[in-house]
């Protein structure tokens, strides 16, 4: 290139910057897009709460960043990988999306990081469990906000082991998450001296759980684990209190949203501990935005909405501070700036993409200590986040 | 074949198309033309109503998107070898199902369907309910990089003008005309001489391998091979795309497809997302009850009535 043409070059890229209406920012629009189930068995984990919860942060960032409006569309992923990652495909590839959140189930959430890590966009991952996103298939485009299954497992099952509880059965989900809900808790069991003495695999989605409810009666378990999640869970707790399992054995969920938490029976949900990453009613803070949720929303939040929420402010700002949408500068930002709000604490988005806060280990309300239908958990202790979340892969450190 | 004017017209249109509209989803639509195509040779031109066709999409896509991730080969290498593990299976289930006619045909090949339905959710390879992920687009013939959506809409295009030229190339051939022969008139076409298990069980392994080249290049497109693809609602889903667009007819498919696969790409983003399978459903009826041809079959009418 000689001197005159290097000058043409610049001159057009300055004419072609200043013209631009918004400097830095693509298609002069932050656009966020919501993938989640809509209307299927984890639509009341995220689904459209997480369309609201999102909505909610960009009103209250001002509705827009850098002078570029934000926008947030939202599609249905009907659980399926497939449908997944062909609308996320086309929103990153003809419709501008600058990052995705909501990501739910970790199969679909799988397929649409691999789609979103070509393409160079951002992952917000509120509500998928699964640890893989910031190990085995780590990317520098996740971030993993509310929690994963090494919280879970942590909380949750540790205690019980330390406790005496020893023997161990899994009704697991039989996909992504559920397979490495199990083997992440089978991990913590046997190195706490505990064993696993069998497992059954239910598909997604199962409605009848006796079979396998009977198969855990029949193993001699002091624990059976259920590692499912949503109405999953509610269902699987139903079938073993038909089958007097409850009375037997301790069952414990693993992963025990709020909006399973509150269809479950007290009677039989009562006294029930999980690990959770936000609870609405914990302090004047969270019943704040809880309380607005609520407001627009029809229910409380479950974590996946708080997260989700908190999550998108955190983007915002992290846009903000590095003057682009550019997904490198905003994600280095997103690791320097510490999130801190009614959801995030003691919090911080470690190079592999995790972040790093509080978590809470509570316990299910029996009826007649409940004020109401909201009012289903007691929070026992706080986990801090170094404790719960497994430390960062040296091959996963995307820090620059 | 000859080729007429409208044919030109319409290769003109998938030439220019991915400039105007998104090329993935015009890749989707060729792949699941395909596909229909496929499945209109055995119920348009036999007369057979197989129920179980997903499993041959699956199978090609499955098998070449693992091929992809693990053997190391090029695109058209584990394509053909995708299209040949779904000839091999329809040759296995065909020679099984034509045994029987009618119904007892459909039901068999439904089984044998979800036979492999539960091979595909339980072996490991597959990833069960997660899919196979992240499937490499590769390089065609170690050249021509398709990770560019342009370059594989237009190899998609090639694959599928292959196929459809592959059908229209079966169904005028004398072997075509004995398959028309049999869907006419069975008990005669026995009487002639013909071995007509045999005729059907051929044009059984042809449908089924090109629904597998339709999945090996649907998994290439999407980098995804999902159980989707091996359930039994895809074995429905044909036979309405064939239906809409007309059976029996060379473009009812391709037509039928491109309007269901639009109306889900449509629908699932807005608020009748909840109510697809009811509005797909209402369409199935209507087009049963009012218009038995598919939208083809009722415009070859309608021309033939005012121009014919």
């Amino acid at each position: 290139m000689n001197r005159f043409t290097k000058t043409l070059a610049a001159v057009a890229v300055a004419a072609a910057t200043s013209t631009a209406a918004v400097a830095n920012v693509s298609d002069d629009k932050i656009k966020i897009g919501v993938l989640a189930d809509m209307g299927g068995v984890y639509s009341d984990l995220c689904g459209p709460g997480c369309v609201t919860a999102l909505e909610m942060a960009a009103e209250d960032f001002g509705g827009e960043v850098l002078g570029a409006p934000i926008e947030i569309v939202s599609a249905d992923d009907q659980l399926k990988a497939d449908v997944g990652s062909a609308i996320v495909r086309k929103w990153v590839e003809d419709e501008q999306v600058d990052a995705v959140g909501g990501l739910v189930s970790s199969a679909v959430t799988g397929a649409a990081t691999k789609v979103l890590t070509d393409a160079k966009k951002i992952a917000m991952i509120s509500t998928a469990a699964s640890n893989a996103f910031t190990t085995a298939s780590c990317s520098p485009y996740n971030v993993h906000w509310t929690y994963n299954v090494a919280a879970l497992a942590n909380g949750t099952v540790k205690p019980m082991v330390d406790s005496g509880k020893k023997k161990w059965f899994f009704i697991t989900a039989d996909y992504a998450f559920g397979h490495a809900l199990e083997s992440v808790a089978t991990e913590v069991i046997e190195n706490n001296g505990g064993e696993v003495v069998g497992v059954v695999r239910a598909p997604l989605a199962t409605t009848d759980f006796s079979s396998y409810v009977l198969q855990a009666q029949a193993s001699g378990a002091d624990v059976v684990a259920l590692a499912n999640a949503g109405a999953d869970t509610v269902n699987s707790l139903k079938a073993a209190t038909e089958f007097g399992l409850t009375e037997m054995v301790d069952v414990a969920g693993l992963l025990v949203f709020t909006p399973a938490a509150q269809a479950m029976d007290p009677d039989t949900a009562a006294g029930m501990r999980l690990t959770t990453g936000f609870y609405w009613d914990y302090d004047d803070e969270t019943r704040a935005w809880s309380n607005r949720f609520k407001e627009r929303h029809g229910s409380i939040p479950a974590m996946g909405h708080a997260g989700a929420y908190s999550m998108a402010m955190h983007y915002f700002r992290a846009v903000e501070a590095a003057g682009t949408d550019d997904s490198d500068a905003v994600m280095a930002k997103m690791r320097e700036l510490k999130p801190d709000d009614f959801f995030a604490r003691n919090a911080y988005l470690r190079a592999d993409g995790r972040m790093v806060h509080d978590m809470y280990y509570a316990e299910i309300k029996p009826a007649d200590q409940r004020r109401d239908n909201d009012d289903i958990l007691n929070v026992l202790s706080v986990i801090p986040g170094d404790q719960a979340f497994a430390p960062m892969l040296p091959e996963c450190n995307f820090a620059d | 074949m000859k080729l007429s004017k409208l044919h030109i017209a319409l290769l003109l249109v998938a030439l220019v198309a991915p400039f105007v509209l998104y090329p993935v989803f015009l890749a989707k639509i060729l792949c699941f033309a395909l596909f229909a195509c496929a499945f209109n040779l055995l119920l348009g031109y036999v007369g057979l109503l197989s129920f179980g066709h997903a499993a041959f999409l699956g199978t090609g896509g499955y098998i070449t998107g693992w091929l992809m991730m693990n053997a190391n080969l090029t695109p058209e290498l584990a394509i053909l070898l995708g299209t040949a593990a779904a000839g091999l299976l329809g040759a296995l289930y065909g020679k099984l199902a034509v045994k029987r006619e009618g119904i007892y045909f459909a039901m068999v090949t439904l089984a044998l369907a979800q036979l492999i339905f539960f091979v595909y959710l339980q072996a490991p390879f597959t990833g069960g309910e997660d899919g196979m992920q992240g499937i490499p687009r590769g390089e065609l013939f170690g050249l021509i990089d398709l990770s560019d959506n342009l370059t594989m809409y237009y190899f998609v295009l090639a694959v599928f003008l292959f196929g459809f030229w592959l059908i229209n190339r079966t169904i005028h051939s004398p072997f075509g005309q004995v398959l028309k022969a049999i869907r006419e008139n069975e008990p005669r076409a026995v009487s002639l001489g013909y071995n007509v298990n045999d005729y059907k069980w051929v044009a059984f392994m042809i449908s089924a391998a090109l629904a597998g080249l339709a999945g090996a290049t649907k998994s290439l497109v999407f980098q995804l091979a999902s159980l989707t693809d091996v359930h039994w609602h895809m074995s429905g889903e044909v036979v309405l795309m064939t239906l809409v667009g007309g059976v029996g007819t060379v473009f009812g498919p391709l037509l039928g497809a491109g309007a269901i696969v639009t109306m889900q790409n449509y629908l699932s983003g807005g608020e009748l997302g909840n109510y697809i399978h009811i509005i797909m459903g209402a369409i199935f009826v209507i087009c049963v009850l009012a218009f038995r041809g598919g939208l083809v079959g009722e415009l070859q009418k309608l021309v033939k009535r005012n121009f014919g």
